[in-house]
């Protein structure tokens, strides 16, 4: 199924094209979670803090279905 | 003896607002003159001022959205700030300009050279100084009548709850998580809503966290796994998104002291100045 997946920050660079907070399209397996996303995108697991589907927080094992809008956020800690 | 509504009425000068609205307003110099002879601080002579129907011409551009209730609500309250370094300092500031009573600053941090690049009280003859008394000073300047605590040191548990106590809001203006997570239970336990701010290179992000919300979890995740700073320790801080940051949490400030408005609660703005992209995030 395909979905649509936006990297912020320091995310995006991990991903060959997809900068940061620009929505771009994956095929991931039918029944695939959001850890599932995170691994096929190779995104480091420390990195990877919030996750969000259409708009709102999800966990890592929350799953994906058809068009399903993803977004992932580094932790951002700064004063 | 005359009351000091009195004195107040008897200097205040009319003003014709831009949408015709006529005000009665009293000077910067009146205030600290009566405040002088009737042994008042300046912050009472603003409110009796208010109270008595009189607006200080330094609040004339607050009146159109916040009315002199509004105005009298933020003298009348304290709000405690935690961090006096790049969210800090510009927050500060503004809490300051809008006419806040009293403000408690928390830092034991003094300026270092890389703080130039983006906090509101660092300048080139403060280097190596404590921030909370060049904060200190600069209210001053900024704004007289806003009375400024400050406590020159590293806050934990204890420091938080004493701090907090008669709060109307607390801001975390910190850089570190562990503390953050600390401010929110005392924040919880004392019923005083929290406004987080954080930031790293072009981006940065502003909730506000009530007693009842989910709060630091929904997105920092649970706080013995979390690391004590996130991604700004590579990324760095720029001025342009500390202060935008920044001025996101005075809004959220003004909100929950003045009751207007609608606070970011449960949800997390997160913008990324480097792609022009903000995300409203539903936490719950």
């Amino acid at each position: 199924m395909r979905i649509s997946v936006k990297l912020f920050a320091t995310l995006g660079r991990h991903v060959p094209g997809a900068g940061s907070g620009t929505p771009f399209e994956t095929e991931v397996p039918d029944g695939a979670t959001v850890a599932d996303l995170v691994n096929q995108l190779k995104l480091p697991r420390e990195e990877v803090k919030v996750t969000f589907v259409n708009g709102r927080t999800r966990p890592l094992d929350w799953l994906l279905h058809p068009e399903d809008e993803v977004g992932i956020f580094p932790p951002i800690g700064g004063g | 003896m005359m009351e000091i509504q009195e004195h107040i009425l008897a200097r205040a000068l009319p003003y014709i607002a831009p949408n015709k609205q006529t005000y009665h307003t009293i000077s910067l110099p009146d205030r600290d003159a009566l405040a002088a002879t009737l042994g008042l601080s300046k912050r009472n002579v603003e409110i009796s001022a208010l109270k008595a129907g009189v607006v200080p011409q330094r609040y004339l551009r607050n009146m159109g959205s916040l009315e002199l209730s509004g105005q009298l609500k933020l003298l009348n309250a304290r709000a405690l700030l935690i961090g006096a370094g790049g969210l800090g300092g510009t927050i500060a500031q503004l809490l300051a300009r809008m006419g806040l009573g009293i403000l408690t600053i928390a830092d034991g941090d003094s300026f270092s050279e890389d703080n130039l690049n983006r906090q509101a009280f660092a300048q080139e003859s403060n280097v190596g100084t404590s921030k909370v008394h060049a904060a200190r000073s600069g209210i001053l300047s900024i704004n007289a009548a806003t009375e400024v605590e400050i406590y020159d040191g590293f806050v934990g548990e204890k420091e938080i709850l004493s701090l907090l106590k008669g709060a109307a809001a607390a801001i975390d203006a910190l850089d570190n998580m562990p503390t953050r997570f600390l401010l929110e239970k005392t924040c919880k336990e004392l019923q005083v809503p929290l406004v987080h701010g954080a930031v790293a290179g072009f981006s940065g992000q502003v909730t506000t966290i009530y007693p009842e919300d989910v709060g630091f979890r929904a997105f920092y995740g649970d706080p013995q796994t979390i690391p004590e700073k996130g991604i700004e320790v590579e990324l760095g801080n720029l001025a342009g998104i500390v202060s935008t940051i920044a001025s996101l949490q005075v809004q959220e400030v003004v909100k929950i002291i003045t009751g207007l408005g609608r606070p970011l609660r449960n949800r997390l703005l997160f913008l990324d100045s480097l792609n022009g992209s903000a995300e409203i995030i539903s936490l719950k």
